[in-house]
């Protein structure tokens, strides 16, 4: 049971308070209701290099980094398809260095030329670091493309392609923050060793004053459901063959949601899951196998992926991964198999709860779904699942039409 | 309200850090018990830690693959049964391998600690390692080598070690698709008997714990000579550093970023300069705001991020500055790595950086500290490293006290260009 208390601004700020006075720390974590989804097709990944931006100084703070490390912080933030992140970790006796950091920023940026022209640089090279400069680094671009026509989750985080990056205009870095960094669009959560009564004053003194902005209501064109099964070959310069299935999934606030996750977890979480133990150890087809999601906010893709033994064919590969989701279909699953990835969500969750910057983070996550307090109901939403959800969720889940495939073969 | 000037703060040598110590408890047989105890959660975190890493290999692989099968099949369950109950109750049972330590990590909810013990006792006192597994792993770990073989950072990894400390020393020694084919079942089995007995294993214990845990631990390692008594002596082994410095090599004609790496060998932990290089490392490329990251990426965008860092070696450490650079700006790179090291030879730090450092540094081991998982995990590095915590103070005390001019002293004594291997792997 997480504690917390809960107010808003005049403004439409929304904050949450999570005391706990076993910590000398303090977290303040900023989370703007905006990410890779809202951007321009055209203007891709640029939500990410907007968060870099972040960092190049406000209106009033040339620098960001230093004031906050001469006060013994740490910060660091990260974008998502879904939303932008910021987070503080610092002593509690210097939160107020947080909240005069984050509120000038909220504020407004220093929207400088040159922070633009460097953060593009470092951007590309981020990209290419993880998305070209790596076997397999593709994947993502290609199955995105492919499993989605219409929904912005068509294109990764860090962007489409180099260019879009590369074209950034000083205008739309500031047009982009007037309209979703505004505290209308943003969710102030603090935690740690601080009180309600102090956090409550600080948020007046240094956000209370920031104008509202406009709300931002969001209206993205929604997946509609695939008629036909798609399938890409990839041949390219690496090591191993390699098969990505991908199936999509209920988006985050359905109910339906939980079934997929536990349905992921019966396959892949770990050594003792059905498919490492039929496909990696028994048949040897594989020599990984996972299955996964991202826990997308909008309908996401639920991910079977592993790299083929030296010598398999692919299609026996597919096959056998067809024939342990047919299973699934099939039968029931055992009472005790679904007790188990039950049991594996509350330890998780108990030790995702442990870390105090987490639980920030969750309180200003589950806030943005639409109610903190759902993060104190997540694990009764797994234990009300039956084997009968489960059995009805992977009828839908692994229907063929609804399947995503790349064969992405070694070249030579 | 002025929004230009920062409100007032508590400096950071003004913190009082203190170390909560740790409870002792010794098991019938002799086994060390260290425990870090908090009630606010429902979780445990075990650690079991033996001298079996790396170092007391008698050939490439053997102490990783020993550590990694123990877990594959006991004389009476199989991988998938040992698996399975562990991962009914939401545990996790982990296990690693370093240059000189291996272990064994459970975490769970409190709650199952004493269905999880008779599990892990099974995995530590009963490992069969079967024919069968060790294929397995050859397998897929060749599979595995041969995709990271195609990523200049973990290529560039491997050869700076090499460089720096030579092919045959165990912190220079790589793994390869032949160290692999070489293992065998009695290969592993000899490593284990020698090296996880009940003489050479200490056990950290964190968070949360069953009120008879002591009996527990007892009932399940304290009360036989398991394994037999076997002395491990650790002798220092010379390094062979290469005599070349610079390397540049091609793995991918067409890769776009470069893998940069520039190192030196350094004192260990033991020397007086290390903890000063700790503090003049974090000024040169520790933290996000030091001199290489303020400016290669934040001033010049030549890669995502650049660190330095200080190896914890027992023997001998090593300084090593890495990062994955644009390939048309990787010399470029190197360049201004070198212009960072010599104006900390030539310019006194600034009073205002050295003060930001010292308050960095304080806050990131004040959070660093926050938790029993992560107190027992500093308690750990000391024990295992034969020191106590007047070696913590110690530390603190130089980041709070040392001055400009013993930087400055320091950087001239190990930052000359000269004296660093330097590689690109494209």
């Amino acid at each position: 049971m997480i504690h917390y208390n809960k107010f808003t601004l005049a403004n439409g700020l929304r904050v949450i308070v999570h005391e706990d006075h076993t910590t000398p720390m303090a977290v303040l974590n900023v989370l703007y209701d905006v990410g890779a989804r809202d951007e321009n097709p055209e203007q891709t990944g640029f939500a990410h290099l907007f968060e870099h931006l972040m960092f190049g100084g406000s209106v009033n703070i040339p620098e960001y980094d230093e004031p906050l490390q001469m006060a013994g912080g740490e910060n660091n933030a990260y974008t998502t398809s879904d939303l932008t992140n910021y987070y503080i970790t610092l002593p509690a006796e210097n939160i107020e260095t947080a909240f005069w950091l984050e509120s000038d920023r909220m504020l407004s940026l220093a929207f400088s030329e040159k922070s633009l022209d460097v953060q593009r640089k470092v951007v590309c090279e981020e990209f290419k670091e993880h998305y070209i400069n790596k076997p397999y680094g593709d994947i993502w671009h290609k199955m995105r493309t492919l499993a989605y026509k219409t929904h912005p989750y068509r294109w990764m985080t860090i962007g489409k392609e180099l260019s879009h990056i590369e074209d950034a205009k000083l205008e739309d870095v500031k047009a982009f923050f007037f309209k979703y960094y505004r505290p209308v669009n943003a969710i102030l959560s603090v935690g740690g060793n601080v009180t309600t009564e102090q956090v409550k004053a600080l948020a007046e003194k240094w956000f209370g004053d920031i104008p509202s902005g406009e709300k931002y209501n969001r209206n993205l064109p929604q997946e509609p459901e695939q008629s036909e099964p798609h399938v890409l070959e990839i041949k390219s310069n690496v090591p191993l063959d390699a098969l990505y299935k991908c199936y999509h999934m209920q988006a985050r606030s359905d109910k339906r949601y939980y079934a997929a996750d536990l349905i992921s977890d019966i396959l892949g979480g770990g050594g003792a899951s059905r498919l490492h133990q039929v496909l990696v150890k028994e048949k040897k087809l594989f020599s990984n196998i996972e299955c996964y999601h991202f826990g997308s906010l909008d309908a996401g893709l639920l991910t079977i992926e592993g790299k083929l033994v030296k010598g398999v064919k692919m299609k026996d590969a597919e096959k056998a991964i067809q024939v342990e989701l047919e299973k699934l279909k099939a039968e029931i699953i055992p009472e005790r198999e679904l007790q188990k990835v039950k049991n594996r969500v509350e330890s998780l969750l108990a030790f995702e709860d442990m870390s105090l910057l987490n639980r920030a983070n969750n309180l200003a996550f589950y806030e943005l779904l639409g109610d903190a307090e759902m993060m104190n109901k997540e694990f009764s939403n797994y234990e009300n699942v039956t084997a009968e959800d489960l059995h009805r969720e992977a009828q839908v889940l692994f229907d063929d039409k609804n399947s995503n495939t790349i064969y992405y073969y070694a070249e030579n | 309200m002025n929004r230009s000037i920062p409100p007032a703060i508590k400096d950071a040598v003004e913190f009082d850090i203190s170390l909560k110590p740790y409870e002792k408890f010794t098991l019938d047989n002799g086994i060390p018990v260290y425990v870090v105890k908090s009630n606010e959660q429902d979780t445990l975190q075990l650690e079991m830690v033996f001298p079996a890493g790396t170092w007391y290999e008698n050939q490439s692989m053997q102490a990783q693959a020993t550590n990694f099968l123990m877990k594959t099949g006991t004389s009476k369950h199989t991988a998938l049964e040992i698996n399975e109950s562990i991962e009914y109750y939401g545990a996790y049972l982990n296990r690693n391998t370093y240059h000189e330590n291996a272990t064994y990590t459970l975490h769970c909810l409190t709650k199952h600690t004493d269905v999880l013990l008779p599990v892990m006792q099974e995995v530590i006192l009963d490992p069969v390692f079967p024919e069968e597994e060790l294929n397995i792993y050859k397998q897929n770990q060749k599979q595995k080598l041969a995709v990271n073989l195609q990523k200049c950072d973990f290529v560039a990894n491997r050869f700076i070690d090499q460089y720096l400390f030579g092919e045959f020393h165990p912190y220079g020694r790589v793994s390869s698709m032949m160290g692999y084919d070489a293992l065998q079942r009695e290969i592993l089995e000899g490593f284990y008997k020698k090296h996880y007995t009940y003489n050479n294993c200490k056990i950290f214990v964190a968070g949360n714990l069953p009120d008879n845990m002591i009996e527990l631990l007892n009932k399940y390692f304290g009360s036989s000579k398991w394994n037999g008594e076997s002395k491990i002596q650790r002798l220092d082994l010379p390094i062979q550093p290469a005599e070349e410095k610079k390397f540049r090599i091609f793995n991918d004609e067409n890769g776009v970023q470069g893998a940069v790496r520039i190192a030196r060998p350094f004192p260990n932990r033991y020397h007086p300069d290390f903890p000063k290089m700790l503090v003049l490392n974090t000024i040169f490329g520790g933290y996000f705001g030091s001199r290489l990251m303020s400016n290669i990426r934040e001033e010049k965008g030549y890669t995502y991020g650049i660190y330095s860092q200080l190896y914890n070696f027992r023997q001998v450490s090593a300084l090593n500055i890495q990062t994955e650079a644009g390939r048309d700006v990787c010399e470029a790179t190197i360049a201004e790595v070198y212009k960072e090291m010599e104006q900390l030879q030539n310019v006194p730090i600034p009073q205002e950086e050295l003060d930001l450092v010292r308050n960095y540094m304080i806050g990131s081991i004040l959070g660093d500290l926050d938790g029993a998982f992560q107190i027992i995990q500093r308690w750990k590095n000391l024990i295992l490293n034969d020191l106590d915590e007047n070696y913590f103070y110690n530390n603190i005390n130089i980041i709070k006290t040392i001055t400009a001019e013993e930087l400055q002293h320091v950087a001239k004594q190990y930052m000359s260009p000269a004296d660093f291997y330097e590689l690109v792997v494209i």
